[in-house]
């Protein structure tokens, strides 16, 4: 019986982005279905009834929140190639302290920066912090998962695309900052399902200038 | 393995704590537990074994540190993989426990928090409100999965019974304090049966922490935190 995978998505999202590259690092098929966050399915209001949030996967019409949780149920039912996690188990909790140390951190900091209000300043100052942290853990290896993409990477790379929104809004210097970070950014996207699951960093300061203005609005 | 190959970093205050030992006890893996006081400065080795939060629980084996309450049982289950396993073999299964200890750390602890440090009697009944709802979908949940048995996991603690069970004293603390039943007959029956299964079983009950020692420690906790937070603005 082939396996029926559906994924709820919306565009911009670089949580959604996370589970397109773990699907693509895996050769699975699956149908892609665009939510309206203003305006959310009743499949999505099923599916993820606790939180209402995309993204979400439907496995054979099982449903899986949370794009970590989701990357790590990928990574053990499509265990044939491109494994995510170490398979080495103090490996594997590095790798799960990073990734969470991400979700912890990023997206929180970062919409403080697009948001532009008064910790604007401050914002800025712990996302390089951040940054240089991350790129501490990186050290000198090719990506974080060593040879090739690994969890952290894929939890981390589609924030890369709002890079060009941190520094417009306020002029973060990340390249100055975090240069190997900047280097990994660039080797990620040289991995095919890393590049076809990317956002346009234009298209990301366009779409979240408009979310700011209808947040705004509320 | 030697006791001094496993060390906790803990404070007996701590819920999160809590999860780390209830695991070792379920594997019976011996460890040397080492005590912070969570209300001095913070030890050499626990800002060395976790530089980036400097928080307890921190899992040192052998000279590696594991930091995060969670990602430190997936650990030992992993690591002492011989049964009782906590986490479920099954993809489906893990990623539901996965989920819901999420929805209990990321939504529903830090309303528990809030009532112990709201500052109103407003603010004090909304996060009592998001508590008891949370409690109502955890009953719910727990329904589901144990299928008329005594833990989430069925008939032996599991993942969703550590990351929730952890939390009990520190209910029974506030149940005190704000006179309200969190735990009822009314609306989380099997919840209430459930506490009582956990906090007994062999592997918890010694580390639990008394609820009189919690509720002074509490009055210190919130009297801390008021202070930080009005020094703050």
């Amino acid at each position: 019986m082939e396996d029926e995978v559906v994924l709820l998505d919306l565009w911009a999202s670089p949580f959604a982005i996370r589970v397109k590259i773990a699907l693509e690092e895996k050769g699975i098929k699956y149908e892609c279905k665009q939510e309206d966050l203003f305006n959310k399915s009743h499949l999505l209001l099923e599916m993820n009834p606790i939180h209402k949030k995309i993204p979400v996967l439907i496995h054979n019409g099982k449903p899986i929140s949370e794009s970590l949780i989701i990357v790590q149920y990928i990574d053990q039912v499509w265990n044939h190639k491109s494994p995510l996690l170490p398979s080495d188990p103090y490996q594997r909790s590095q790798a799960l302290f990073w990734a969470d140390y991400i979700d912890k951190k990023i997206y929180g900091i970062g919409r403080r920066i697009w948001m532009g209000k008064e910790d604007q300043e401050e914002a800025k100052e712990e996302l390089i912090q951040t940054f240089k942290t991350i790129e501490r853990e990186l050290g000198d290896k090719l990506y974080f998962g060593g040879e090739s993409i690994g969890y952290v990477d894929v939890a981390l790379v589609p924030f890369t695309s709002w890079f060009y929104t941190y520094e417009t809004c306020a002029n973060c210097g990340i390249e100055a900052a975090c240069p190997k970070l900047i280097a990994w950014a660039k080797r990620c996207k040289e991995n095919e399902s890393v590049s076809k699951a990317l956002t346009d960093p234009l298209e990301i300061y366009g779409y979240l200038l408009q979310l700011k203005k209808r947040l705004e609005l509320q | 393995m030697a006791e001094s190959d496993v060390k906790v970093l803990g404070s007996w205050p701590s819920p999160f704590v809590l999860r780390a030992r209830i695991a070792l006890h379920l594997k019976s893996v011996n460890y040397e537990y080492i005590e912070e006081n969570l209300l001095e400065s913070k030890s050499e080795l626990l800002l060395k074994s976790n530089p980036v939060y400097k928080k307890v629980p921190v899992l040192i084996h052998g000279d590696k540190p594991i930091c995060e309450s969670l990602i430190i049982v997936q650990y030992i289950d992993e690591v002492w993989s011989s049964a009782p396993s906590i986490l479920p073999s099954d993809a489906y299964e893990r990623a539901n426990s996965r989920f819901w200890a999420a929805y209990v750390d990321d939504k529903w602890f830090p309303a528990l928090r809030g009532v112990l440090v709201a500052e109103s009697e407003d603010a004090k009944k909304a996060t009592i409100a998001q508590v008891e709802e949370g409690l109502v979908l955890l009953e719910e949940e727990f329904r589901k999965l144990s299928k008329g048995k005594a833990f989430f996991d069925g008939d032996n603690i599991g993942y969703l019974d550590i990351t929730i069970g952890c939390f009990l004293v520190w209910i029974e603390v506030i149940e005190k304090f704000s006179e309200i039943k969190l735990l009822n007959e009314t609306k989380t029956p099997c919840l209430l049966e459930w506490a009582d299964s956990f906090s007994s079983h062999a592997a918890v009950k010694d580390v639990l922490p008394e609820a009189d020692k919690l509720a002074e420690f509490s009055v210190k906790l919130r009297a801390k935190f008021l202070k930080a937070r009005a020094t703050s603005k």
